[in-house]
């Protein structure tokens, strides 16, 4: 594989960068592999790149029904953090932190992660006290927080609102300086890249049709080209999962619904790090070509739109209006949205099932970009050893069952509600 | 914008509405043995289809009834709407 480097890239300009080997191929599948990942995202390539590099299986494809890239890794506010409360996330997460940090050296790919702080706004002082709880658990797994007054976070974010007539005055935040965020489908193709030169296939536009089980023993899958047996498979569908569940005749704790995300015109340096309003839903940072980036609640009902309505952006932007007033000056660019694998406790599932040799990712509700490399790196053990690593032991499907709920925020079932 | 037909007010827009879930989700019967089971697929497992899907809403901004709706999860196209009492087959 060609290495990306500054040399190369003058290298190719004498030839006005027509001879640039392509970064993956695109091979017809085989008839049989090792292991079959369903689902060409971020965590779909992540777990390919970390099954040949980590547990040298490289008899491995990757299936994807649309193109690469083009589900929630492309469709994601690229945020990153590991600010958790509870112990099985905050572990998990914060390993991931420390791929993030070494990511784009090890792919030979800019992922452009930018570790440029998270803080979370209170607006009360009992939501004060929660984070001043929250931060105290995440130092306690070993994570970086701080906790803000008002005149830290005026320092910091100057351009919001302190005036004494806000509705929902900034008492003060929670930080977490080490959070930041990436480009996300730099992520997605730095992943394909080193996967296809380890000799992983990505087979693009193949979509799943069904899977072929023997005595509660995984076979194959049945695909629109044609059917490829394997020895493995792991679903790595996050927003189409319950649509693959049902072939599989199982029921999962999970429900999909749709998140929209929405980005203004360029403007210069306005916000530094990333920002959550802490009085209504609504998130937001500056992306490197100057857009602000903007996110916030869910659009409320069952759907597998990938597109969203207006009342919920409108919304949204009302909250970010309260907290940045600056924002009712610019043009909104675009607005998009991404279907989302809501658990039923918020947290993720990465888990053996009932049937040997198939193997689940799901769950990531509308936080998996984060989650991205250590998402790929723990099921690639857990698809190859055959068993949960610790980081994920308590991802599991049947905590539902037994009680033992990751349950960060307190919501309940009801996961439109947000 | 949803425009749902309140079997109640007529067609109103969705910001007069709140959603309230699958609606064929049933509780297990009341005085009797629940097994673990039963008690996970009420609380915790649904079957979220792509297509049509019975669902609750709630008329929260209107005559606050609890009704109905058959709903196509991914065109949002709206078949029938119907009162708690009545079943949408």
């Amino acid at each position: 594989m060609q290495k990306y480097s500054v040399f190369s890239l003058i290298k190719n300009a004498f030839t006005d960068h027509q001879n640039w080997e392509v970064a993956w191929k695109d091979p017809t599948p085989k008839s049989k592999y090792d292991v079959v990942i369903i689902g060409g995202g971020g965590h779909g390539l992540a777990t390919a790149y970390y099954l040949a590099k980590e547990h040298n299986i490289t008899n491995v494809a990757v299936i994807e029904k649309g193109w690469i890239g083009g589900g929630n890794v492309g469709r994601n506010t690229t945020i990153i953090r590991s600010n958790f409360m509870y112990d099985a996330n905050a572990r998990f997460n914060e390993f991931g932190m420390d791929l993030w940090r070494n990511l784009s050296q090890e792919l030979n790919f800019n992922v452009m992660f930018s570790p440029r702080g998270i803080i979370n706004l209170a607006h009360s002082d009992a939501q004060m006290n929660a984070y001043a709880r929250r931060g105290n658990s995440m130092r306690l797994n070993g994570i970086d927080a701080k906790l803000l007054n008002r005149d830290e976070v005026k320092k910091l974010i100057p351009m919001a609102d302190f005036s004494d007539e806000v509705r929902f005055p900034i008492f003060g935040g929670l930080m977490q300086p080490s959070a930041g965020t990436a480009r996300h489908d730099g992520v997605a193709w730095g992943y394909a890249r080193q996967a296809d030169s380890m000799g992983v296939d990505i087979i693009q536009h193949c979509e799943v049709e069904g899977f072929d089980v023997e005595g509660g023993k995984i076979k194959g899958v049945r695909t629109s080209k044609g059917v490829i047996k394997a020895k493995k498979v792991g679903l790595c569908v996050a927003g189409s999962t319950n649509i693959l569940a049902e072939k599989l005749n199982m029921t999962l704790p999970i429900e999909t619904h749709l998140l929209q995300a929405c980005v203004s015109e360029p403007v210069k340096p306005v916000l530094d790090g990333v920002v959550t309003f802490g009085a209504g839903h609504f998130y937001i940072s500056q992306s490197d070509k100057g857009e602000m980036v903007m996110g916030g609640d869910l659009d409320g009902y069952n759907s597998y739109a990938q597109r969203g309505n207006l009342p919920t952006i409108q919304h949204v932007l009302t909250g970010g209006l309260a907290l940045f007033p600056f924002l009712s000056r610019l043009k909104m660019l675009r607005t998009w949205g991404g279907i989302m694998d809501m658990s039923m406790d918020g947290s993720p599932i990465i888990d053996k099932t009932h049937i040997e040799g198939l193997y689940l990712n799901c769950g990531w509700c509308y936080g998996g970009f984060k989650s991205t490399p250590v998402s790929g790196w723990t099921f690639a053990h857990t698809i190859a050893q055959d068993r949960l690593h610790e980081l994920n032991a308590d991802l599991t499907l049947n905590r539902f069952s037994n009680g033992y709920l990751l349950d960060e925020k307190g919501l309940g079932t009801k996961t439109w509600i947000s | 914008m949803l425009h749902i037909n309140c079997p109640f007010c007529g067609l109103r827009a969705q910001k007069e509405f709140a959603y309230g879930g699958d609606a064929t989700v049933k509780r297990p019967e009341i005085n009797k043995e629940v097994s673990k089971e039963e008690w996970d697929n009420f609380v915790y497992m649904r079957k979220s289809p792509r297509g049509k899907h019975i669902e609750l809403w709630h008329h929260i901004s209107g005559c606050r009834q609890w009704f109905k709706v058959q709903r196509d999860t991914a065109t949002h196209e709206i078949f029938k709407t119907a009162k708690m009492s009545e079943e949408i087959v």
